[in-house]
């Protein structure tokens, strides 16, 4: 369902992404781990073209882009469609109640009417737990609440992947179990995501592949108990030794 | 002199009421609607806009307002163009709030964290969508404290009006005084009009910014 070919990301003369390839199935979980710096981030943000990818192709079902050649704005817009992103600070708009933030996306970009808009981004409110929570302001919400009503923004685009870039490392430590239920759910539900975590309980408990990537390639992966328990690579297993 | 005080204060109120606070209001107006277009040409990818909104800053801040003034009423007929006092005063307040307050937005815009520009685009947002829903919203209120200073000025500012004979406060004061010889009460009086003006502004500044801070975080 997703492809990734070949795909680079270089930041002037660094180079932070050296050619990955990699193929997701449907419905599948994928964890990303690896060391700060590795670039963690970068491929996802290249997945939602918030990076410009340097090389390579992604294609999710029968879209394709391909770096090789200039891409249009109109057909990365389109693209990005096809992915959520979850980001670790959140980024929920400070102006706009919960209910807003779920509704911007629908209402300006797919054009849905006010009435349903607001009927979906409740129900995906309710869905994340804050049925009662809808009118309040980000700044009224605690990190864990603000990171549920970034997921249910992402979803209410109706993506066909969810991507999530450490979603709750900015979080209290009690407040990181409310997140991820909401994650498992969503897993439970089939939806396609890829999750960059250092959670290592859930990548044991709901990720269907573990990879494992550093410098800029994926180095090792495979199921998790495979990488959790029996790394073939040096560097997976010094880097897990950290988490013991 | 009581009397005078008291006999010139209905002239010089209605200079206020007629000119002075028209003048201000319609000028912030028509200078803010410059001010935003001019900050998101300056932050455009667009090279010639960028030129264009830099160059006018430029100029407009880098020459003093009385200037423009004469320039716009005393120089435009030599080419045809002739203003009345009121509309050449609204103008050049105009350009002038335009100017200062397009580096105030700007400011305000760059101020606002990458990551709300990201969060537009990831749920498939175009630019200008972000700019208009998200990112202009949020700098308007990282922009009133500097605005509102600048409307204050304003009212102060619009005293140079007199100059090119709009019949503002200031103006209404200096033909009082001319006429019966005590400029320094008339002018004290226009003082405390102008302070009594820019006294209450300020309440309601004060007010605003303490509604907009919660939304701050
Ligand atoms: N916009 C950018 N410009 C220049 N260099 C960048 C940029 N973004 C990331 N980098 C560099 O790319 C490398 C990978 O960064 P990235 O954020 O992808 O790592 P990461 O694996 O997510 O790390 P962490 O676990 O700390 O979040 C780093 O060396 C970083 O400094
Ligand atoms: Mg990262």
């Amino acid at each position: 369902m997703i492809s990734i070919n070949g795909l680079v990301k270089n930041f002037g003369e660094l180079e932070v992404i050296k050619g990955i390839d990699l193929n997701i199935e449907k419905g599948k979980i994928v964890v990303l781990i690896g060391p700060s710096g590795s670039g963690k981030t970068t491929f996802l943000r290249c997945l939602n073209v918030l990076e410009t990818p340097t090389e390579g192709k992604i294609q999710i079902d029968e879209n394709v882009l391909d770096f090789s050649r200039p891409v249009s704005k109109k057909s990365v817009a389109q693209f990005r469609s096809l992915t959520g992103m979850v980001f670790q600070s959140y980024n929920l708009f400070p102006h706009m109640t919960a209910l807003g933030n779920v509704m911007e996306g629908p209402v300006t970009v797919k054009k849905i009417p006010k009435s349903e808009a607001r009927k979906r981004a409740e129900d995906l409110l309710q869905k994340v737990g804050l049925a009662d929570k809808i009118d309040f302001y980000p700044f009224q919400l605690s990190g864990g609440q603000q990171q549920r009503v970034g997921i249910a923004r992402a979803l209410a685009m109706e993506p066909k992947v969810m991507l999530f870039d450490e979603p709750t490392s900015a979080l209290d430590p009690e407040l990181v179990g409310e997140v991820l239920r909401v994650m498992e759910n969503l897993a439970k539900e089939g939806m396609t995501m890829i999750v960059v975590t250092h959670e290592m309980r859930f990548a044991k408990d709901v990720a269907d592949e573990v990879i494992f990537i550093d410098g800029g390639y994926i180095i090792e992966r495979g199921h998790p108990d495979q990488i959790f328990n029996h790394p073939k690579e040096e560097r997976t297993k010094q880097f897990l030794s950290v988490f013991e | 002199m009581y009397n005078l005080a008291e006999s010139s204060l209905i002239p010089l109120l209605e200079g206020a009421l007629y000119y002075t606070i028209p003048l201000t209001i319609i000028s912030f107006m028509i200078g803010l609607t410059l001010a935003v277009l001019s900050a998101v040409a300056r932050i455009s990818t667009i090279k010639f806009l960028q030129t264009l909104s830099r160059i006018y800053v430029s100029i407009i801040r880098g020459t003093p307002l009385l200037v423009q003034l004469f320039i716009i009423f005393y120089g435009l007929p030599n080419i045809g163009i002739t203003l009345d006092p009121f509309p050449s005063a609204i103008i050049g307040f105009s350009l002038n709030v335009g100017a200062y307050g397009s580096e105030i937005i700007r400011a305000s815009i760059l101020s606002i964290p990458k990551g709300q520009w990201e969060a537009g685009y990831s749920i498939g947002m175009s630019y200008t969508r972000i700019l208009q829903r998200i990112i202009l919203p949020q700098a308007a209120r990282v922009s009133v404290p500097p605005l509102s200073n600048t409307f204050i000025s304003l009212v102060k500012d619009t005293s140079l009006a007199s100059l090119v004979l709009v019949t503002e406060l200031f103006r209404k004061a200096q033909q009082i005084a001319a006429k019966e010889y005590n400029f320094l009460l008339l002018y004290i009086e226009a003082a405390i009009i102008y302070w009594v003006i820019c006294f209450i502004l300020s309440l309601f500044q004060n007010k605003i910014e303490h509604r907009l801070e919660r939304f701050i975080s």
